[in-house]
C-alpha cells in the first residue's frame, strides 16, 4: 500500500490484513508501556482543513504510540487562513520532509489530488474528504463489528452474511460511502434507510438496497444499525421539515431500540446529536459500540500508519 | 541445492529435554519461570519445553509468546512484515526469570529486538536464551544460555527448522 485514499480500491485480503494488524496494535493499549519504537524517525503531518476531535486526536495518538514525530496543522491558525493554496501548503510540508500526510478537507477528492499531483511524495492518508470517503472510519467500524462477533478469535475473519443498516444523512456522509464499499467487500449486506431528500440522487452503482422506512428496516432484524449524524454544517437546503419530525421518523428512540435483538449493534461514528438521530438511551445502551469505536480507531490508525510507513520504498 | 538432515525427530526431542533440565538447573527449580517463544517456530518449541518442565516439576511450565516485529531494526529495508500476536502469561513478567525460545540463533538481531520488546512488558529479574540451533555469524554481542545443537555453517548456507505442528514434518536441515 502506498496511500490510503478510499475503501473502494481495497480487496478483501488487504482489508482483512489491515484489521489483523490492528488486532496486534490493540494489544499495545493493554501493556505496561503503551508505545512501540517502530516508526522512530518518521514524520507524520496531520493536515486538517476541517474541524475534528476524534479523527485528529486518534491519528495523533496512533502516531505517538508508534514513536513517529507528529505535527498537526489545522486550517485555523495556519497560513491557510491567509489564503495559502493546497499546493503551496503541500510543497511546504514536502520541503520539511514529511513521510506521511493525514489530510481532512471539505473538498471531495482533496486527498486524491494530494497523492497524485506530484507536489509531495509522502504517503497520503485520507481522513475525510468532503462527501467522498473516510476510509479509516469504515475500517474501524468493520473492526468493531468483527470484534463484537468473534471476540478474541477475530483474526483472519471477514463479515460474511452480516446485515448492516445505515440510517440517516447518506447524501452528505463520507462515512456511509466508505462503509458501503468496505462492508460489501468483506461480505456484509448493506441497506440504506433515509428520507428521500437525504439519499444520493442515484445509488444504482452502489451494492446496496435502499429503503425509506426505519420501522420496516428494524423489523427486518439487522445485525448492525449504524446511525449517521445529521450534518448541520452541510445542510444548505431544507432536507426535512424540522428536527422533531426527523427524530420521530428516522431517529433511533427507546421504542425502536427495544425492538432490536439484545445483541444487535448500535453504531454511530460520532459526534452524536443526542435526541435527534439517536436517543440518549440508545447511545448509552449495552448495544451501543460508540466508545469501542473510538478505542478501536486508535488501533486501526496505528495499523494503517505502520503498513504505509514501514517496509522498503517501492 | 542440496539439503542435509542434521537433526532427526528424536534428536530434537532429546535436545529439548536436555534444555528443559538445564533451565531448571540454572534456575534452581521451577519457581518464577516464564518461557516465551518467538514466532513462528519458537512458539511451538516454547510450548514443548513448557510441557517437559511441567512433567519434571509440575507448575513450572508457564508459557507465552512474544512478537518482535515492531522492534526489528530492518523494517525499512524489506517488504512490510505482518506482526503476529503477543501473549504474556497471566501474572506478567515482573520479577520473573524469562527464557526466550527461538529456533535458530544467527545474527542476534531478532534477540536484540526481543529484549527491547520485553522491556515494554515489564522488568524481568533475569532473561535467558534457549535456541534449538546456534549457527554462528553473530552481528551483535549476544549468546545463548541453552543450545540444542551448535552447527558451524558458512553464511551462504541456510538452516531450516521444520516442526510437525507448523510444517507437517519434523527435522532440521542444512541447505547449500
Amino acid at each position: 500500500m502506498r496511500h490510503l485514499l478510499s475503501t473502494r480500491d481495497l480487496d478483501r485480503a488487504t482489508a482483512v490484513g489491515i484489521l489483523d494488524v490492528a488486532e496486534d496494535m490493540a494489544e499495545v493499549a493493554g501493556r505496561e508501556v503503551k508505545k512501540l519504537p517502530t516508526l522512530r524517525g518518521k514524520t507524520v503531518i496531520n493536515l486538517f482543513f476541517e474541524d475534528s476531535t476524534r479523527t485528529r486526536t486518534s491519528f495523533e495518538l496512533a502516531a505517538k504510540r508508534l514513536s513517529a514525530d507528529l505535527i498537526t496543522f489545522s486550517a485555523k491558525g495556519s497560513s491557510v487562513s491567509k489564503g495559502e493554496s493546497l499546493k503551496d501548503t503541500a510543497q511546504t510540508l514536502a520541503a520539511m520532509g514529511a513521510d506521511a500526510v493525514v489530510i481532512r478537507h471539505s473538498a471531495s477528492g482533496a486527498a486524491q489530488t494530494l497523492a497524485t499531483s506530484g507536489w509531495i511524495d509522502a504517503a497520503v492518508l485520507n481522513a475525510g474528504d468532503g462527501t467522498h470517503e473516510h476510509p479509516t472510519q469504515a475500517l474501524l467500524d468493520a473492526f468493531t463489528m468483527r470484534r463484537r462477533l468473534h471476540g478474541a478469535a477475530s483474526r483472519g475473519k471477514d463479515l460474511d452474511g452480516l446485515q448492516v443498516t445505515l440510517v440517516g444523512d447518506i447524501v452528505h456522509s463520507r462515512v456511509a460511502r466508505s462503509n458501503v464499499w468496505l462492508l460489501t467487500t468483506l461480505g456484509a449486506t448493506v441497506r440504506l434507510v433515509a428520507p428521500a431528500t437525504l439519499l444520493p440522487a442515484n445509488t444504482s452503482g452502489w451494492p446496496v438496497t435502499v429503503g425509506f422506512d426505519l420501522d420496516e428496516a428494524i423489523d427486518a432484524d439487522p445485525d448492525v444499525v449504524m446511525m449517521l449524524r445529521i450534518q448541520a454544517e452541510r445542510m444548505n437546503a431544507a432536507f426535512f421539515p424540522n428536527a422533531r419530525e426527523y427524530s420521530r421518523q428516522w431517529g433511533l428512540d427507546e421504542e425502536r431500540l427495544a425492538r432490536l435483538r439484545p445483541d444487535t449493534m448500535v453504531m454511530h461514528p460520532g459526534p452524536m446529536n443526542r435526541g435527534l438521530e439517536i436517543s440518549a438511551s440508545a447511545a448509552d445502551s449495552s448495544r451501543s459500540t460508540v466508545l469501542e469505536q473510538v478505542t478501536n480507531g486508535v488501533s486501526i490508525r496505528m495499523a494503517v500508519l505502520y503498513l504505509l510507513l514501514s517496509g522498503a520504498a517501492e | 541445492m542440496t539439503a542435509r538432515t542434521v537433526l532427526q525427530p528424536a534428536d530434537i526431542t532429546r535436545a529439548l529435554t536436555r534444555i528443559s533440565h538445564e533451565i531448571l538447573e540454572s534456575n534452581r527449580g521451577g519457581e518464577d519461570l516464564v518461557i516465551l517463544g518467538i514466532p513462528t517456530r519458537g512458539i511451538e518449541l516454547a510450548r514443548r519445553i513448557g510441557a517437559i518442565l511441567d512433567t519434571i516439576e509440575p507448575g513450572s511450565g508457564t508459557v507465552g509468546y512474544l512478537d518482535v516485529t515492531m522492534y526489528r531494526d530492518d523494517l525499512a529495508g524489506q517488504p512490510t512484515r505482518a506482526p503476529s500476536p503477543t501473549q504474556i502469561p497471566h501474572g506478567g513478567i515482573n520479577g520473573k526469570t524469562v527464557v526466550l525460545v527461538d529456533d535458530v540463533l544467527f545474527s542476534g538481531r531478532t534477540i536484540r529486538a526481543a529484549l527491547d520488546a520485553l522491556g515494554d512488558h515489564g522488568r524481568p529479574r533475569a532473561v535467558r536464551l534457549a535456541v534449538l540451533v546456534d549457527r554462528g555469524h553473530r552481528q551483535l554481542p549476544i549468546r545463548a544460555d541453552f543450545v540444542g545443537k551448535n552447527l558451524p555453517t558458512s553464511s551462504d548456507e541456510r538452516i531450516r527448522v521444520r516442526l510437525t505442528e507448523t510444517d507437517g514434518i519434523e527435522e532440521v536441515t542444512i541447505e547449500s
